[in-house]
């Protein structure tokens, strides 16, 4: 285990709405090593995004609630940090890229104007060195012309230029952990290369860590050394990229996996399922969160929540790696 | 089911022979379509954005055909200006031998009956204040298909199970599913009227991966039991690949590669379905498959590249790509492509750029 540069420890977050209490993030524990990329996976509604805006201080309080958990970022609590002191940090020690880079620019600033505003504030640049820092940015993520682009406004640019503008932005402060909440899930696929191409780029070049928050297994495949699974505000698996690419232990994971269509696989078969769909948070199961679906079920799932346990080098919370499981019977 | 599965896994769905030699089903020529742009008080020149531009293809009875393409490159244009959602610029659509263009009144109405449509976004295209029941009825009560409201009814509760919807939510709102379960009730809209012909427009794209699997599923089961044909367009060439029998790849409004499903995924081409094949990110670790990372951006669709519309992120491009417009030509089997260099390159020279 590398040095760590963020480490969240039994993270809550919680929202208050009025059909109750949903527990988004539910005892979310992980670290992020420095230099490394730490991908975390799952379906709409598991709770990653909303892990990401934890770490960054953005949820919106009410409804929302952090209702317990440590989130440790250079041996520091973020989480005990007041308002202003997480506005020195946000922006300049941990940036971050958003899923739709159409709505995350402001459509009646200019592309300069908004890549120099952080460099002013944190950096306390002058307008004409910001200027020159910000043209530099826009050629590093590999903007053609771009002094031209600079006083350009959002709207003149294509998706894939407006995303590049979104990771120059993200990087002009040179921040130590860079989070990307679904990067390239707006993007067409031949311009999701070129984007991941240059993420992984950068971080060679500049030695950020990074966390990679996407559905796609695909776009974990590529650049996450450690993958992080989560289902209904759960971690259900936490490994390595290649353990979990060459044996996916956790059911969850396991149908995720095999449910994708492949392009080298057998096109004439029907593709496997998960069965039914994510629980809402007020119908959560009493057992498993994924005992509904998961077709190796037992007594004891529908019973009690698994812990996050150790299992040959990784951890996986399910029963079926446990000593449990044999013990218990079949129906 | 299973011996509709154990003729699948022989390769070809049940009657995909006999139907070779029989007419198509629909037989669309020099499609077009042109949306003017407003350009500027003075000019005098009129602009046109080129979505569709000359598209022509055949589909038989009972087949799918998969239409791929980045956003912009006229696929779901094209999917709708066949069914005249949209109304064409030009061209010619022959359904069942019926010239569909010069159609109208009753008869429009009646052929349309016979080819339907599921949209992308289930949270959009189901009204929210119609229950589930009556937006399944609704295609049933334009064509008076039915006299009583029972019947009508009977129809619809079939259609819910057949989808996989509990008939009992006949009088729930849509705000009340998920969005997989909006999807299905999108596709019982579009079947109760038994069509022979669905386009199916990015019907996946907005779910989640293990409940996208769900409807693929669905959507094969339906197409075996019910025989219609599908137009399946997708960005997607993974679930193109699973769900098609031919696929066409659409770059700017242009059809750049059309070929049977297995013959292309096996020897792309074209430049650009190679890379766009190459550029998926498959979910296995230290793949040696080598990427063709394209440069640039899609270009505008006012002002479409002369010559060759991709030779400006070609990685092969010469000089006769600006120059001369390749024609879609046939290299043997029915496959289509639109490059000056495909059959005179060397075979293989595509899979050895993606291995690397």
């Amino acid at each position: 285990m590398g040095e760590k540069i963020l480490e969240v420890k039994h993270l809550k977050t919680y929202f208050h709405t009025d059909a109750g209490l949903s527990k988004a993030v539910n005892d979310v524990s992980f670290s992020v090593e420095k230099k490394k990329t730490l991908g975390i996976v799952g379906e709409s509604g598991c709770g990653k995004s909303i892990t990401s805006l934890s770490i960054m201080g953005l949820v919106e309080i009410p409804p929302g609630q952090i209702a317990g958990g440590e989130i440790i970022f250079e041996g520091e609590d973020l989480l005990k940090k007041s308002e202003k002191e997480m506005s020195e940090i946000r922006g300049k020690k941990i940036a971050m890229i958003f899923q739709e880079p159409m709505t995350s620019l402001n459509p009646v600033f200019t592309v300069g104007q908004q890549i120099t505003e952080a460099l002013m504030l944190h950096e306390k640049l002058t307008k004409s060195e910001a200027r020159k820092k910000g043209i530099e940015m826009l050629k590093k993520v590999k903007i053609p012309l771009a002094e031209k682009r600079f006083d350009e406004y959002p709207h003149q640019l294509s998706g894939g230029m407006r995303q590049r503008v979104m990771i120059a932005m993200a990087l002009c402060c040179n921040p130590d952990l860079l989070i990307c909440d679904e990067p390239t899930t707006a993007l067409d696929v031949t311009i999701q290369a070129q984007i991941l191409e240059l993420i992984n780029e950068l971080k060679e070049e500049t030695g950020t860590s990074v966390m990679m928050i996407t559905h796609d297994l695909g776009v974990i495949a590529e650049v996450a050394d450690d993958v992080m699974v989560m289902y209904a505000g759960k971690v259900v698996e936490y490994a390595t990229g290649d353990q979990i690419f060459e044996k996916p232990m956790h059911p969850y994971t396991h149908g995720l996996m095999s449910c994708i269509p492949k392009l080298d696989g057998d096109d004439t078969k029907r593709l496997s399922v998960i069965e039914g769909m994510v629980p809402s948070f007020d119908e959560m199961p009493k057992g498993c969160a994924f005992c509904p679906r998961c077709p190796e079920a037992k007594d004891i799932c529908r019973q009690k929540m698994p812990k996050l346990a150790e299992a040959e080098g990784r951890y996986v919370r399910c029963f079926k790696y446990t000593q449990e499981w044999e013990e218990t019977g079949n129906e | 089911m299973s011996a509709a599965s154990n003729i699948r896994r022989n390769g070809r769905r049940p009657g995909m022979n006999d139907t070779m030699s029989k007419d198509p089903l629909l037989e669309v020529n020099h499609l077009k379509k042109l949306f003017p742009v407003k350009s500027g008080l003075l000019s005098r020149e009129k602009k046109f954005i080129r979505a569709v531009d000359d598209v022509s293809f055949k589909l038989m009875p009972k087949e799918t055909l998969g239409v791929v393409g980045e956003s912009g490159c006229g696929k779901s244009t094209m999917g709708r200006s066949v069914l005249r959602l949209i109304q064409p610029t030009e061209g010619e659509i022959l359904y069942k031998g019926k010239d569909f263009m010069k159609a109208s009144g009753a008869e429009l109405r009646k052929m349309r009956s016979d080819m339907q449509i599921i949209f992308q976004d289930p949270y959009a295209s189901l009204n929210p204040r119609m229950t589930v029941g009556e937006v399944i009825a609704e295609p049933l009560n334009i064509q008076k298909t039915y006299s009583s409201k029972e019947e009508t009814r009977e129809h619809v509760l079939e259609a819910m199970k057949v989808v996989g919807i509990n008939p009992k939510y006949y009088n729930r709102y849509p705000h009340e599913f998920s969005g997989g379960q909006r999807q299905r009730i999108g596709i019982a809209r579009s079947i109760v009227l038994h069509p022979s012909l669905i386009v199916c427009d990015e019907p996946v794209s907005a779910l989640d991966v293990s409940i996208q699997s769900q409807v693929l599923n669905l959507l094969r089961d339906l197409q075996e039991s019910m025989g219609m044909a599908y137009i399946f367009i997708s960005h997607n060439l993974s679930v193109i690949r699973h769900i098609s029998d031919r696929v066409m790849v659409m770059y700017l409004g242009h059809v750049v590669e059309m070929a049977d499903k297995d013959e292309l995924f096996k020897d792309p081409l074209h430049p650009y379905t190679q890379a766009l094949m190459s550029a998926i990110p498959l979910p296995e670790r230290h793949s040696k498959r080598k990427k063709i990372i394209l440069q640039g951006d899609l270009p505008s669709p006012v002002n479409q590249p002369s010559g060759c519309i991709f030779h400006t992120r070609c990685f092969m491009a010469q000089d006769i790509c600006s120059k001369e417009k390749p024609e879609l030509r046939d290299m043997g089997n029915g496959h289509m492509c639109a490059c000056h260099f495909c059959g005179k390159m060397e075979k293989g020279i595509c899979g050895e750029k993606l291995q690397g």
